[in-house]
């Protein structure tokens, strides 16, 4: 029993080993080269897995507290597009440094709004989050294609540019997927070590004896809204130096990859539990799932059911640990 | 003369709801070391009456002595700051978190600054529920994973740590079997021999009997009286609680036996 609980508890890496044997070994018997041995290849998925993740990352705060946020994914957008806009329309007077990082404040800024307000209207309306987040989609969604007015905002900005393109550390690391171990690494030692992070898995467990030992979720659910905005502001910053573009619909299809990722990565649909470290390795599964696939040739529209599946599996895992533990319980009860 | 100065004193209560009087010139104490029982039939008042002392609730009118000194408690915090705990069926415990967790929730222990000290509260947790004669396999595990009686070990853990001298128990065995009804019994041998007072509030007089030193009866918000169980038998009580007339051995207050 227990050897069944510790598989089940390290699945996700298991599962991660197997499909990156899997993707090599067919690499090589059909093509005779190699996967991720490949530079090139190793940097698209880590950066493909830092799109996920970024949005994941917040994510999983929420996921954790017993609630969700759907709202991500233009809110996302909405950070691609003013930063876009700003930096477009401030090029011409700037530096190009400094319109930059007009740009990518602005973006930032903008995006915490609508965290502050999903925080506001579950904590103090009593909103449930799925309804009030699937709201604040439609607006982030509006005001995204508004401000961009409808269109793709380019930009001509070396420094955006370098942002999302740019190599460090020998050439060989992407500065986004750089920026994304520093924020990771930050969540993860917010959400294991501290005060905070610990309220957040005692309010996903049971809300009422939070409330009872003084913690204040008013202010904790605004919080973790808001940073739920701010990483995935951060996917759209991302976006916009990769392609030096800004687009309302940036992040839109990120976000269900960002939903399986939390939840592969061991998070239950029911609160309480859920790491950074199981996000990332949900992330990691996603992303070279969707590369290996166009590595090998399999028509693209396959990625969807192949996640598809991961998700489902996920799922009956999470399952399957809730009645081994519920077993375990009978044992030691008896 | 501390000996015979009562932990809790709550004297002539009275708290009534738009028309209902819940609780109608109630007084009860509850000395050190002593386990009393609140019976009575559902509606009887025994909620609305300790909720007085947990600071849920503020009496109409009557009084509270801690130690013998007047207290006023408006609210749980207030109740606290006297050393009075109430222990939840429900609700208590944070299920995915383990017992130094529930233990510690809201009042942590920091390393410094920002940190958790999960060390120390993992350390003064064992040291705790050793005090309650629990022993866990592992103080990791999550409290899903324990059973019914472990369970209210850690609440109670979680109570005693902070110094409470005053539990207030509700129905504290009404969902356990009787192996885990054994267990919250020698849970509260430990908590009296640890100088603790008691207050068991249960419907059921099955529940209540063998543990308490003394049960005091409500019927319709009123007080029928209080015994010695040591004095009295089952049916005495139940003849109380029913019929709601005293006993032939009628007891006084062990305060007034002084
Ligand atoms: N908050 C309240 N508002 C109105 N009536 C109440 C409230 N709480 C208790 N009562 C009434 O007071 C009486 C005593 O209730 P309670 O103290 O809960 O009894 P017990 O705990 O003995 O079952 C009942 O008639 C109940 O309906
Ligand atoms: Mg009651």
């Amino acid at each position: 029993m227990r050897i069944l609980r510790l598989l089940t508890g390290a699945w996700s890496w298991l599962f991660l080993l197997f499909i990156l044997i899997f993707f090599e070994v067919w690499s090589h018997v059909t093509y005779g080269r190699t996967f991720f041995g490949n530079i090139f290849n190793a940097q698209s998925i880590l950066l493909a897995a830092t799109q996920i993740l970024m949005m994941a990352l917040g994510l999983t705060f929420i996921i954790i507290s017993a609630g969700i946020d759907l709202s991500i994914g233009f809110i996302a957008g909405l950070s691609a597009v003013t930063m876009a806009v700003v930096i477009r329309a401030l090029d011409p007077h700037l530096a190009p440094g400094w319109s930059f990082l007009a740009g990518i404040s602005a973006a930032v800024l903008i995006s915490l709004i609508p965290g502050f307000i999903n925080g506001w209207m579950i904590a103090k309306l009593k909103v449930p989050s799925f309804i009030g987040t699937l709201g604040m989609f439609g607006i982030a969604r509006g005001a995204a294609f508004l401000i961009a007015d409808g269109a793709t905002v380019s930009i001509r900005n070396p420094v955006a540019r370098e942002f999302g393109n740019g190599r460090v550390i020998f050439d060989l690391v992407p500065i986004p997927v750089l920026i994304a171990i520093i924020v990771t690494l930050t969540f993860h030692y917010l959400l294991s070590s501290t005060k905070f992070g610990l309220y957040v898995y005692a309010m996903g467990g049971n809300y009422a004896s939070a409330v009872r030992a003084g913690v204040n979720t008013t202010r904790l659910t605004i919080i973790i809204f808001m940073i739920s905005a701010f990483t995935a502001s951060l996917m759209g910053l991302f976006y916009t130096g990769r392609f030096s573009a800004g687009a309302g619909d940036a992040g839109e299809p990120i976000l269900l990859n960002a939903v399986a990722a939390v939840f592969i990565g061991g998070a239950s649909l029911t609160g309480g539990s859920g790491t950074i470290i199981g996000t990332v390795i949900g992330s990691l599964i996603i992303a070279v799932i969707q590369f290996g696939l166009v590595f090998i040739n399999v028509p693209p529209f396959w990625q969807f059911v192949a996640v598809g599946l991961v998700i489902i599996i996920a799922v009956l895992i999470d399952q399957s640990r809730d009645r081994l533990t519920g077993m375990s319980g009978q044992e030691e009860g008896a | 003369m501390a000996e015979n100065t009562p932990l809790v004193e709550m004297r002539n209560i009275y708290k009534s709801f738009g028309g209902v009087h819940a609780v109608e010139d109630v007084t009860i104490d509850l000395f050190a070391g002593e386990v009393v029982g609140l019976v009575g039939h559902n509606g009887a008042g025994k909620s609305t009456l300790i909720k007085m002392l947990s600071g849920a609730y503020t009496a109409d009118s009557g009084k509270i002595f801690i130690d013998g000194r007047e207290v006023t408690i408006n609210n749980p915090r207030d109740a606290r700051k006297y050393g009075i705990e109430t222990i939840y069926q429900t609700l208590a415990l944070a299920d995915n978190l383990d017992a130094p967790a529930n233990i510690f929730l809201g009042r942590e222990l920091m390393r410094s600054g920002y940190l958790l000290n999960d060390d120390a509260m993992e350390a003064a947790s064992r040291e705790v529920l050793d005090r309650l004669r629990l022993n866990l396999p592992s103080v990791k595990e999550k409290v899903v994973n324990l059973s019914g009686g472990q369970r209210q070990a850690v609440a109670i853990g979680r109570a005693i740590y902070f110094n409470a001298k005053i539990l207030i128990m509700d129905e504290p065995t009404a969902a356990l079997g009787p192996e885990e009804t054994a267990q919250v019994g020698e849970l509260i041998h430990q908590l009296k021999k640890e100088g603790l007072g008691i207050f068991l509030i249960s419907h059921d007089l099955h529940d209540v009997f063998d543990l308490s030193d003394r049960v005091s009866v409500l019927k319709n918000g009123a007080l029928v009286g209080t015994v010695h169980t040591a004095d009295v038998t089952k049916d005495d009580v139940l003849a109380m609680i029913i019929a709601g007339k005293l006993p032939e051995v009628a007891t006084t207050p062990k305060s007034a036996q002084a």
